[in-house]
């Protein structure tokens, strides 16, 4: 019972705030029809600022629970300006092109944002450990977990359902939901779909800076770390198919759950069980467990 | 006209001749290149230390401000040209780096690295491209174990000795310790470091279990939450671990307010580096080591070297140096004093086989420690190896170790000849503790 219940706990914590970046990576495929290998730069970017945040309120003299204001700071100061400047600059240049064009396109950026951070930030890691250490742990089964994953989980419920509401349930998500069905009719309708693109792309970008954001405080943020949340993120998008928010839910709390278990029962498994699992999907269903169903065009 | 051309060609192979034999030509500059990890997540723990502890031992030298009995300028009177390049970016680079660095730049020596992979990834090439390097930190012992070389050179002992040292510390520190388990990275360094435990452990105490749920997770991975959960369900009493860089930084803040270091003992071998940086937030009651003598484990070793880099290093950089500032800075020092030596017996400057000559089997007093290289044909250091426990040392504002312990070379390395793990498995014969 004990351990089910931490494979639980551990496997929710992991797929939280890769639910959350890969969420943002997900809807700006899902509509701009961009494979956004810079996200992992949004990542790195909200994990820098949000962990020198930290480390200024801190030193201003605000508690350690209170240093948590400079995640949503981050996140959106990020995502918006940085988001801004790159889908006016160079995302709005590749809308329509070829695909391999997109990627190595957005792969270059990666590179050159990764590369601004250790001009900016320096190549030593940032700590900003004040809000793990102000949460209280929690005994469940029979080990304590620290109060800030928990809150972690809980952010990736809100955001999820935030999401949800807003695609499904607003006049936003009907001129998305247009757009996904055929942006060709959906101009024709008179929807600025220049303007939505924009909006989507800086709400992902807002969504990959506060994964990273989020897990600043509980890591030594160095450079070159964002490297490993693409990837993964890249796997759950696939997994759960590309474009779809179930989809990255699904697939983000697979392998937070395949990980968990691995390491918790059989760690030698650990490093492969992932990426078999994304194999899996790539041979049985290409277009991931949950991809959105395709309009045919007549 | 026939006879001036005679006259030319028996000038010019004489001279030819002159320069192959040549002990003693004149050289106004040695040029180095310095290689430790400038970017990336073992930058700030490792690479810039190590970085800092080369230049600050070079400008000295340099200026012949070292210490007596090293006060004399350059190597051999030559002054050292150092260009500082960055070991990120995967074997494969550091490989293309290594042959740019001696075949465009034709550089005099190289010295770093301090990653285990870019230490098994050279020294094929190294031996290829016949120029002097020293191997500064990385630990795996197959470096020196796998295959004689002639080029190469480690001036700190490599990583059996860590392990070895800490199965005995923990024998005689904590005789109580029924059941292990270990949490270590992916690749050479971290299997060969637990295996060198384990096997260490199974001979000194024979009634302490390993776990059966050992971690490996991946190099720089950075979220730790499900090994730490698996380490707290783990009715192991001690967990070891040899991570270093970000890794073990990020995994002390993620398992201190899960309570792991209060409910176990935790033994990080490479632990050394943390100190300084993390002050008040290093948990205390850690056993750490720093990869031998070096950093807070000698902080009051009171000889004239080690306060003089102890000073200069805080003065320099406005903080105290870890091992890997020691251990590159002890590097810089080794080729010092080979030249030296290699130029006193040629009568001038030495050419590289002499240099390499002086080096085999050099012994010689470092910053914090007597270092011989007497293990691999006299291409790798051996050097006494401490362990000690953290606490935080209120008076002095600072994290500092209690019950150190320092065991010799002879006792936690291996005789020359013979390999780590034969070594270990015969019961460690030989061991002089």
């Amino acid at each position: 019972m004990n351990l089910a219940l931490t494979i639980l706990v551990e496997g929710l914590g992991y797929a939280s705030y890769l639910f959350i970046v890969s969420l943002g990576l997900t809807i700006i495929f899902g509509v701009l029809k961009i494979l956004n290998v810079a996200h992992g730069a949004f990542y790195a970017w909200g994990a820098y600022f949000c962990a020198f945040l930290i480390g200024e309120f801190s030193a201003m003299g605000v508690s350690d629970l209170g240093t948590m204001i400079a995640i949503p700071i981050a996140a959106l100061v990020v995502g918006i300006v940085l988001g801004s400047a790159i889908e006016r600059t160079i995302i709005r240049n590749l809308y329509g092109r070829d695909e391999v064009l997109i990627v190595l396109a957005t792969f270059g950026l990666f590179l050159v944002l990764e590369d601004v951070i250790l001009l900016l930030f320096g190549v030593d890691p940032y700590f900003a450990f004040q809000p793990t250490y102000a949460m209280p742990g929690v005994q469940i089964g029979g080990i304590y977990q620290d109060g800030y994953k928990l809150s972690m989980i809980a952010l990736s419920l809100v955001v999820g359902i935030i999401s949800w509401v807003v695609l499904n349930r607003t006049h936003w998500g009907k001129l998305v939901a247009a757009i996904i069905f055929d942006s060709d009719l959906a101009v024709a309708m008179g929807i600025n779909v220049r303007r939505v693109f924009y909006v989507v792309f800086v709400a992902g970008a807002v969504l990959g800076a506060l994964g990273g954001a989020y897990i600043a405080p509980t890591i030594s943020v160095a450079p070159g770390f964002g490297v490993e949340v693409i990837v993964l993120s890249f796997a759950v998008v696939v997994i759960g198919g590309m474009g779809s928010i179930a989809g990255a839910a699904i697939g983000a709390l697979m392998v937070g759950m395949l990980r968990a278990y691995a390491v918790l029962q059989w760690p030698e498994i650990e490093l492969f069980v992932v990426y078999a699992v994304m194999a899996a999907v790539l041979i049985f269903r290409p277009e991931g467990l949950f991809a959105p169903a395709k309009a045919r065009k007549i | 006209m026939k006879s001036m051309k005679y006259a030319t060609a028996i000038g010019a192979g004489l001279a030819a001749a002159l320069a192959m034999a040549a002990p003693a030509g004149a050289q106004d500059t040695v040029s180095m290149g310095v290689v430790s990890f400038l970017s990336g997540p073992a930058a700030g723990p490792f690479g810039v230390p190590a970085r800092n502890g080369a230049e600050m031992v070079i400008d000295a030298i340099n200026s012949g401000s070292l210490p007596a009995p090293y006060n004399t300028k350059g190597f051999a009177g030559a002054t050292i040209e150092a260009d500082f390049l960055d070991e990120a970016g995967g074997n494969t680079k550091q490989v293309a780096e290594y042959r740019n660095l001696v075949q465009k730049r034709g550089v005099d020596v190289v010295v770093g690295y301090i990653s285990s992979g870019s230490c098994a990834a050279l020294a094929p090439v190294i031996d290829e491209l016949e120029t002097l390097t020293i191997l500064a930190i990385c630990g795996t012992p197959r470096v020196f174990e796998e295959a004689p070389r002639k080029y190469s050179f480690r001036t700190m002992a490599h990583a059996t000795a860590d392990n070895v040292a800490a199965a005995l510390y923990i024998r005689d520190m904590f005789p109580e310790i029924k059941s292990y388990t270990g949490v270590n990275q992916n690749y050479a360094w971290g299997q060969d470091a637990w295996r060198d435990f384990n096997l260490t452990m199974n001979k000194v105490m024979p009634n302490a279990k390993a776990s059966d749920k050992l971690q490996f997770p991946k190099i720089f991975a950075g979220q730790y939450g499900s090994e730490i959960s698996a380490l707290a369900l783990d009715d192991a009493e001690l967990v070891h671990s040899s991570f270093w860089d970000g890794d073990l930084e990020g995994f002390i803040f993620q398992a201190s307010p899960r309570g792991l270091f209060k409910n176990k003992k935790v033994l990080f071998t490479v632990g050394g580096t943390a100190a300084y940086r993390l002050g008040k937030r290093m948990p205390e009651g850690l056993i750490i080591g720093a990869r031998g003598p070096y950093g807070i484990l000698v902080r009051d070793r009171d000889t004239e070297l080690n306060k003089w880099f102890i000073q200069t290093y805080f003065d320099r950089y406005g903080t105290y140096p870890s091992g890997p500032a020691y251990q590159f800075g002890q590097a810089i020092l080794a080729t010092k004093i080979a030249y030296d030596k290699a130029g006193a017996a040629a009568g001038g400057f030495p050419t590289q086989a002499q240099v390499i000559d002086a080096y085999t089997g050099l012994e010689f007093e470092s910053f914090s420690t007597t270092v011989k290289m007497s293990l691999g044909g006299g291409h790798q250091a051996t050097t006494e190896n401490p362990l000690g426990i953290t606490y935080w040392d209120a008076d002095a504002a600072e994290v500092a170790v209690k019950d150190v312990k320092f065991y010799p070379a002879e006792c936690v390395m291996p005789p020359d000849g013979e390999t780590s793990v034969e070594w270990i498995e015969k019961g460690m014969s030989g061991a002089k503790c």
